[in-house]
């Protein structure tokens, strides 16, 4: 069969235009990263030379044992693992059940609560309301401000009541006669069978909790609560290198490693997490981004 | 907006049974309702009322409501800013080379990768392009700076082919800034923003493309003719929400690249928000700020829902 589908000299050119600018693309996309790894593993004082573009020259993990021997930085870590893990799970949970109680025909009140939903979407208040309402509920210099104030998005809550109807009534009503109410439905039905849409909106949450730093910024004052998005921040954009120095002196491995190495290296500890998990949930994603972007 | 409610009826009560005992039996349903609107009430609601300080001279010692009113004192002092015109130069520009460049671009790179045949080799392109996407601003701003120093790799290169004569401080230039946003942004985001399309492309029938074949189109006669019509609406739903959102600039990217020496071409309205209310505490106006932002966003967002409807009959409401 492929064989009779003969190409055109014009199709062939075509296809050997477009993989070359594919290819491009890819190059674009990946040096750039490629660039900050080879730099992260390679001796500090080394690189202050220059001239490193395809792999390290003088091969060396110190700077990685920098990072990992700063507590500061170590602290930051904590904090973003911690926040991630505990926002993930109360945003995906708070945000299910609330849909889950909406997408039910017959609520009382259900058509009011959306409007007031779809209200929110179009506007807020901003930035300083926000932070004020924050700071009238004690939230500054609390680890909660991280997780509280977006513990609930109603655009996720539209992906998931889409979901959630397209889950076959019979598995509840099955439930219902053998006597469960409507907590227990939504947590041993509903939950269970819902893993796609879970799986998109946590690692919406995920990334949103993992690189966000503003929060750290305007909410938190004491670095014991800073997550590593906002030290670094503070390292790369207001360029005081030095921070980085003072966190990592003591550990007398300063000689072979600069401020630049250690940063490098934080970025690359900082990210790789994240581009671990990613390829495991992209065939989620790519469904969830459909549902809640389009079927308007 | 298509209805969100399911055709799904309550159990164990008629619709014909008195209120007081619907509501007992769906006690639970309610009471997980409710969370979520205790929630929006706090979250959402009490920082929209919140905005009322723009009227009024707060500060942090009373509360808002004992705060005196001023009228639209805030409002005429942001006119009379001087920074009000480099202000809106700055979002504005920045946002329409944005929707000019970035918007197609996107477009560009689905339609193009959907032509590629192999299958696990769009994959792999796929799963490269959104990479990006992951990263932080404020690791990406890691990068830029990285790349962009003086000893950094762009100087290197332009200085060894003699595209220059000394190394230029990129991030210290006014004149690059906007260079920076845009095609770091592009950078960023441009396999992530694909994806929409791609998923809408992926929807197209087969039928169509066999009936181009027979009618004798080649491959860019069928992206033009079949492909694009084919994704009009979804272009059209994106476009109309990213002109309502062009006062909106990418703030936690601003925040990374800003710096005082390039500030006469980063100080953006978010930014101009923020400084003004969280740096030197002038809640009040800072606030009155936000608000003329807001309602020229709703503005915008319904002239272009208009503007779409007419042309070519896809709107959000």
């Amino acid at each position: 069969m492929f064989a009779l589908k003969r190409k055109t000299k014009g199709e062939a050119l075509f296809d050997i235009v477009n993989n070359l600018i594919m290819l491009c693309v890819c190059f674009l996309t990946l040096y750039p990263i490629w660039y900050v790894l080879i730099n992260a593993f390679n001796d500090g004082n080394d690189a202050m030379l220059g001239g490193i573009y395809w792999w390290p020259r003088v091969f060396s993990l110190k700077n990685f044992d920098a990072v990992f021997a700063s507590p500061g930085i170590m602290q930051a870590m904590g904090i973003t693992v911690a926040k991630t893990a505990l926002g993930v799970l109360v945003h995906v949970f708070f945000t299910a059940m609330v849909a889950y109680a909406l997408s039910r025909k017959g609520l009382i009140g259900g058509k009011f609560y959306i409007l007031l939903g779809t209200i929110t979407l179009f506007f807020n208040g901003g930035l300083i309301p926000t932070f004020l309402l924050n700071r009238d509920l004690h939230l500054l210099d609390n680890f909660l401000v991280y997780i509280i104030p977006v513990m609930f998005s109603f655009f996720d809550l539209i992906i998931f009541m889409t979901f959630f109807r397209e889950i076959p009534e019979g598995l509840e009503e099955a439930a219902r006669i053998d006597g469960a109410n409507d907590w227990s439905i939504f947590l041993r039905v509903v939950l269970p069978v819902s893993m796609p849409v879970i799986a998109t909106i946590a690692l919406f949450h995920g990334v949103y909790q993992w690189n966000d730093y503003f929060a750290g910024i305007i909410y938190v004052n004491n670095p014991d609560l800073q997550p590593i998005q906002t030290y670094l921040f503070r390292v790369v954009a207001q360029s005081s290198s030095n921070q980085m120095m003072v966190a990592v002196q003591g550990s007398s491995l300063t000689k072979s490693v600069t401020s630049q190495s250690i940063k490098l290296a934080t970025m690359v500890v900082t990210t790789l997490p994240i581009v671990f998990v990613y390829p495991f949930l992209q065939r989620y994603f790519v469904k969830g981004m459909m549902i809640g972007s389009i079927k308007g | 907006m298509k209805p969100l409610l399911s055709p799904k009826i309550e159990t164990g009560s008629g619709p014909k049974s008195p209120l007081w005992r619907r509501l007992l039996a769906q006690r639970h349903l309610q009471t997980m309702a409710l969370l979520g609107v205790v929630w929006m009430i706090i979250f959402n609601y009490i920082p929209m009322y919140g905005l009322i300080i723009s009227f009024k001279d707060y500060n942090i010692v009373k509360s808002i409501a004992e705060a005196p009113w001023v009228g639209l004192t805030h409002f005429r002092e942001f006119l009379d800013d001087e920074d009000l015109v480099n202000v809106i130069r700055n979002t504005l520009g920045i946002s329409l080379i944005k929707l000019l460049i970035g918007f197609p671009l996107p477009i560009i790179f689905a339609l193009f990768l959907n032509e590629i045949r192999s299958l696990r080799y769009k994959k792999a392109i796929q799963t490269i392009s959104y990479l990006p996407h992951f990263l932080s601003w404020v690791v990406l701003g890691g990068i830029l700076a990285t790349w962009l120093a003086d000893v950094g790799i762009v100087n290197n290169i332009l200085l060894s082919l003699h595209l220059i004569d000394q190394p230029i401080t990129y991030l210290a230039e006014p004149s690059y800034f906007w260079t920076i946003i845009i095609s770091s942004d592009i950078w960023k985001e441009l396999g992530w923003s694909a994806i929409i399309y791609l998923a809408a492309i992926s929807g197209v029938s087969p039928e169509m493309y066999e009936a181009a074949t027979i009618d004798g189109a080649g491959r860019f006669q069928k992206m033009w003719f079949v492909t694009l019509p084919a994704i009009k609406s979804t272009i059209s739903i994106l476009f109309i929400l990213a002109v309502s959102g062009v006062l909106n600039s990418n703030f936690d990217q601003i925040l990374v690249l800003r710096n005082s020496l390039n500030d006469s071409a980063s100080n953006v309205i978010d930014y101009y928000i923020y400084y003004t209310g969280i740096v030197s505490n002038r809640f009040s106006y800072s606030a009155a700020v936000t608000l003329i932002k807001a309602v020229i966003a709703l503005i915008l967002l319904l002239i272009a829902n208009q503007v779409s409807k007419k042309i070519n009959d896809t709107s959000l409401f």
